[in-house]
């Protein structure tokens, strides 16, 4: 199973599951990271992190360590 | 504080009660961050907030008001979040405030959700928890015209029908649907109750059996009932607030919970995530249908404008462009209005010289305060245009991407990139950066970030800074005509604090404030054209927060500071030499005239020199020798610990009383210029003009700072550690500048 950090820029992925159940893994779901969103890498900051994603029609940035928490499936749409 | 004690921190009954008679009712304001909450806020109540802290906690307190079909309306602002659960105590303050046990704080009658109507579906699951707690409320759809604009339809009456509550959509940016929200309000608080509301049923039966269980037992162990809110966090918030709360009250209750956690985990309810899934199924649910936006499918390409600035080699150039143009823009819009107010300056003097006869009453006015007060002042058009580009960035939404670019850097010295934010806010004052710093969720990063804050160039330093760079570095061009020497020093003094910053948090990291990085889990809003209305609020609000100080605190110091070098001593005989001067019988530059001159100046130096003033002066001038000052500028320095743009008014009021220059001289850095040490050697050169400069740049002379400190840290520790840290550093690095600046000049 791809991790979210190892999408490449344009790539669309659907969340299987968040990992963890501390208070970042919290953020992240109240944040709309939920299993069966589709996912969208769009790019990365200057020196290479954090990443950029568009979920739900919002522009959000996570860092590589934060992405990894997050298991997806590649869509093929 | 003048909001009364509510009865409900004596009864600690909820407040929502619907019996108040009184015609002042209070309504809380909520929603996400960047949803325009404040921009609306101000909008309904106006620029005159009242702003003050909860007691025990960092939360700002603000509260507005408006009236409105005959009733006062009072409205709370509350901090931007995406939910309500609390993780720290500060967040609980929210939650307290809308259950009505807060504190100091007036219980409410009601709360607006403030949403952004294009992200709908977020936004909803911060006001799904709101409807939880079973409190009238109105949703605001705000940013309306950007629906319109994105030709995105939402079924209002429907969205309304399905909620139970009324929803009024909004553009605080365009004033779009305030009025009809005034009305809503005052509506919700005539009928106040929501007696036949029902909360929607979210979570499963297995959850809500084991949040009555859990409410049962803790009555029973505490002997109070824990509100049905607050059982649900104490449920779902792993490690929250509420846990630590009730655990600290009866620690036995740990197990209980971790029980009942596991327990519902194998009942296909695993704790803390049903939370999300149930909230977000009941969003999907409730707009069903209700929302159809033109279809952008998912795979749109990013913003062409944010693929450029965060670009990977022009990201950061544009940033640094950014930058360099705020300081170019603040030397070349500023020069007419300053001149123009320093103009003024010399006609209120004229004038007062003109109707008035010497002696202490006229001394204290023209150079108390026409000269101190003024000479701050003329620095405001400068400070509106650094606030102007602070507001324009902060309101198209660059700043967070700012955040972006720079994270990976600040992750070098241990922080992220929220406390980039606030501290570039600390660019225009550290007072509303170290406030900013409550974005920043991990408390040993914000800890960090406050005590580096001050180290940011604020605007304070600026007229320090221009007075020097003005008066004493040449304002050579380079590269061409465009950029300008003064400019360049300019530039480099007000990124040396930032320089400073890096080791300084970097240390701090290593030692007090060890640990991982926190989380960059952030919204990079999209972008839009600042609203001038938005922008105008902010520098106005900014400006006058300056000028204010201007007026009070630093008035004051000035008085003290010329009643300091006025007395004691017997002005007699200078009076009467003044009035001869004045009285028009001697011809100006006449033999007789240039003797009445100098005799002047001979008499007002030695009367400065005992008084207080000279005095206080002389006794630390060993101290500030080495680097390169006189005892004047020790005077101004030392003035000038508990606001810093005192320095200004400070030294135009020493060196006008000195009598070593022309009195009638109108501009103070000519005054500077031409000051003469007693051994005719001038007192300014560029090592010396450099040398205060540096210690302006690093020294925390700030009182507010100070006190904003320890109220954010709630503690005098780190206070009291930044002021000994700054002004160690300060010393250090104006010895050397100034040290290493003889060399050259010598050499």
């Amino acid at each position: 199973m791809p991790l979210l950090n190892e999408l490449r820029e344009g790539e669309l992925a659907i969340i299987e599951s968040v990992d963890g159940t501390d208070s970042i893994a919290m953020r992240l779901m109240e944040m709309g990271l939920l299993p069966e969103e589709p996912i969208e890498m769009i790019g990365r900051a200057p020196l290479g992190d954090p990443l950029e994603y568009r979920v739900s029609g919002c522009q959000i940035s996570l860092r590589k360590v934060e992405a990894s928490r997050i298991s997806v499936r590649l869509s093929t749409q | 504080m003048s909001v009364p004690v509510s009865k409900s921190e004596t009864t600690g009954k909820p407040a929502v009660s619907g019996k108040k008679n009184s015609t002042s009712h209070a309504i809380a304001v909520i929603g996400n961050p960047n949803t325009g909450k404040s921009t609306l806020f101000n909008a309904l109540a106006g620029m005159n907030a009242q702003v003050g802290n909860y007691p025990g906690v960092t939360v700002e307190k603000k509260v507005g008001r408006f009236r409105h079909e005959g009733r006062e309306i009072q409205l709370i602002d509350l901090p931007g979040t995406y939910s309500l659960s609390p993780r720290t105590a500060d967040e609980m303050v929210s939650v307290r405030v809308l259950l009505g046990t807060q504190k100091k704080a007036e219980p409410i009658d009601g709360v607006i959700c403030i949403v952004d109507a294009t992200h709908l579906d977020r936004n909803l699951y911060l006001f799904s928890q709101i409807l939880d707690l079973g409190i009238p409320a109105i949703l605001v759809l705000n940013m309306w015209d950007e629906v319109l604009k994105r030709d995105i339809a939402i079924d209002v009456q429907e969205l309304e029908n399905r909620l139970g509550v009324k929803v009024v959509p909004t553009s605080a940016r365009k004033g779009i649907g305030l009025d009809k929200l005034k009305s809503e309000i005052v509506s919700l608080v005539e009928n106040c109750s929501n007696a036949d509301f029902v909360p929607p049923k979210l979570f499963p039966d297995s959850f809500r059996e084991a949040k009555e269980q859990l409410q049962v037992e803790v009555e029973k162990r505490t002997g109070h009932p824990l509100p049905h809110y607050l059982a649900e966090r104490l449920l779902l918030d792993v490690h929250g607030e509420t846990e630590r709360e009730v655990l600290q009250e009866d620690q036995s209750l740990n197990s209980f919970i971790a029980n009942l956690r596991t327990e519902l985990a194998s009942k296909d309810c695993p704790i803390p995530a049903i939370e999300p899934r149930v909230r977000y199924q009941w969003v999907k649910q409730t707009l069903d249908g209700l929302v159809t936006k033109p279809d952008q499918g998912l795979r749109t390409k990013k913003d062409t404008l944010d693929q450029w600035l965060t670009h990977r080699f022009w990201g950061p150039v544009f940033f640094a462009a950014i930058m360099f143009l705020m300081f170019q823009a603040i030397y070349s819009w500023a020069g007419p209005l300053m001149e123009a107010i320093e103009s003024l300056q010399g006609l209120a003097a004229d004038f007062v010289l003109g109707i008035m006869a010497p002696g202490a009453l006229r001394s204290l006015i023209i150079d108390g305060l026409i000269g101190g007060v003024g000479s701050v002042v003329v620095f405001l058009p400068q400070i509106a245009i650094l606030f102007l580009f602070i507001a324009i960035l902060e309101d198209c939404g660059y700043m967070s991407r700012a955040a972006y670019i720079m994270d990976r850097l600040m992750t070098r010295v241990g922080l992220s990139g929220k406390s980039f934010v606030p501290l570039m806010s600390s660019y225009a004052c550290a007072i509303p950066g170290i406030m900013a710093t409550r974005t920043i969720e991990d408390r040993k990063d914000r800890f960090v970030t406050i005590l580096v804050a001050p180290l940011m160039s604020c605007s304070a330093r600026l007229p320090v800074y221009l007075l020097m760079i003005n008066a004493f570095i040449p304002n050579d061009s380079l590269f061409g005509t465009w950029i300008k020497t003064q400019a360049i020093v300019l530039f480099i003094f007000y990124i040396l604090g930032a320089v400073v910053a890096v080791p300084i948090a970097w240390l701090l990291k290593k030692t007090w404030f060890k640990g991982e990085p926190a989380p960059f889990v952030m919204e990079l809003p999209s972008f839009k054209l600042p609203s001038i209305r938005v922008v105008f609020d902010r520098v106005y609000d900014r400006s006058k927060a300056f000028v204010m100080r201007a007026g009070t605190l630093i008035f004051l110091t000035t008085v003290i500071v010329w009643a300091a070098g006025y007395f004691p001593g017997d002005h007699q005989k200078l009076d009467q030499v003044d009035a001869q001067l004045e009285s028009g019988t001697i011809e100006e530059g006449s033999p007789e005239y240039e003797q009445l001159e100098e005799q002047r100046r001979v008499l007002a130096a030695s009367l400065l020199n005992e008084s207080f003033l000279g005095r206080t002066g002389h006794a630390i001038e060993p101290v500030v020798r080495p680097l390169g000052w006189d005892w004047r500028i020790g005077v101004g320095v030392l003035a000038s610990f508990p606001a810093r743009e005192v320095i200004v008014g400070t030294l135009g009021t020493i060196y006008s009383l000195g009598g070593d220059v022309d009195e009638e001289d109108p501009q103070l850095r000519d005054r500077l210029k031409s000051a003469r040490h007693s051994n005719g050697e001038p007192v300014f050169n560029i090592p010396v003009a450099l040398s205060v400069m540096v210690f302006f740049a690093l020294c925390a002379q700030c009182g507010a700072t100070l006190m904003v400190m320890r109220r954010e840290t709630n503690s005098w520790k780190w206070p009291i550690f930044s002021f000994t840290y700054m002004t160690t550093l300060a010393y250090v690095g104006a010895l050397l500048t100034y040290q290493i600046g003889m060399l050259f000049i010598k050499g």
